[in-house]
């Protein structure tokens, strides 16, 4: 379990580091996300100790965000001032996003039976 | 009397405070939100957020202090986010078969993202820093709080609508998805990662393993699409 955890932060790590490094334009986290793929790929398959570690943290990813969300009464003022058109902006655009990527999915896939 | 203030004020300067805080509130806004029937409109995010600066604003505490404590719990979005490589494992031969569709619909959604945000503000009147604020309020915090930077727009307003964005797709998502009679959950998890980064995809994940794959790799390949072409579009325009 231990050694697992050590496996995912060292991958988030190995992130960070490229993401300074390099300067690409991804964060440290979801570069390594494609590490930690990578790991898997080559193992074949995902020990059964590195699901339990990660799904105690997936299961609850929601709770993660909280204290960044609380960040907003930092900008009470500027957010009551705007805030008709940025409730706009954000409604229709972020439905307009969900809308058209699942549309063009199923236009262009063919669909699979869910397993 | 004097002791309670004593307390208080020993427990307002410890982290134990505010992190215990942040976990009760979201056990709170779960409980209601699983007694609630799972009504989108009671996103234990949002429950939680409200509860946390319900307490902050009647306690007078800054943003600061309370983060001292939080911030152990945030810092685990990091772990999470690179534990997503799992889901996608799992998913990964039927991530492959559809590699094309799956960066088309993506790249469609982001696009359909930042137009409409942009145009709704520049029709209303906003100014140019609104504009470039909200710009790359699909794409997860990091990378939408860079962007912002760069088109000149303010990176802490943009992490705010970010959250906003999220909290708004984990809420009304699956809606939009039953009313346009999206039932694939290949296409369901990747129109909320692309429109809901994070917080789409911890929902998503609660609903369906195949959708929470498809929506930590939306999520991902937004990111990156979006820090590479927005400041190229941006630069037509503005």
């Amino acid at each position: 379990m231990i050694g697992y955890l050590t496996l995912i932060l060292l991958c988030q790590l190995c992130g960070e580091v490229a993401v300074g490094a390099l300067g690409l334009p991804v964060p440290g986290p979801v570069l390594g996300m494609a590490f930690l793929f990578a790991f898997l790929l080559i193992r074949g398959q995902v020990p059964d100790d590195l699901s339990t570690t990660a799904d105690g943290l997936l299961r609850n990813m929601s709770l993660l965000f909280v204290p960044a969300g609380t960040g907003v009464i930092m900008h009470v003022k500027l957010l009551s001032d705007a805030l008709v058109p940025l409730s706009l902006a954000v409604a229709i655009s972020t439905s307009a996003a969900i809308v058209v990527t699942a549309l063009m999915m199923r236009l262009l896939s063919k669909e699979t039976p869910d397993e | 009397m004097n002791s309670l203030a004593e307390t208080w004020v020993y427990l307002s300067a410890s982290p134990l405070f505010h992190l215990t805080l942040t976990l009760a509130a979201f056990q709170a806004a779960s409980f209601v939100f699983e007694k609630g029937g799972r009504n989108p409109l009671l996103n234990p995010v949002l429950g939680a957020v409200a509860l946390v600066v319900a307490v902050l604003v009647l306690t007078g505490t800054d943003y600061g202090t309370y983060f001292q404590g939080a911030q152990f719990v945030h810092f685990l979005l990091g772990p999470a986010t690179v534990a997503l490589a799992i889901p996608l494992y799992r998913q990964w031969h039927r991530v492959r078969e559809s590699a094309l569709a799956i960066i088309a619909s993506m790249l469609s959604g982001s696009l359909a993202a930042i137009v409409t945000a942009v145009g709704v503000l520049w029709l209303t009147g906003s100014s140019s820093a609104l504009l470039a604020s909200i710009a790359p309020k699909s794409v997860t915090a990091p990378v939408a709080m860079a962007i912002a930077e760069e088109l000149g727009g303010l990176p802490s307003l943009t992490a705010v609508l970010v959250i906003v964005s999220g909290i708004f797709g984990a809420m009304f998502g699956p809606m939009l998805l039953n009313l346009v009679g999206v039932k694939d959950w290949r296409a369901r998890g990747l129109a909320i990662g692309t429109a809901s980064h994070g917080i789409g995809t911890a929902r998503a994940l609660q609903v369906n393993e195949t959708a929470g794959a498809f929506s930590g790799l939306a999520m991902g390949l937004n990111a990156m699409a979006t820090a590479l072409l927005l400041p190229v579009l941006w630069g037509l325009f503005f």
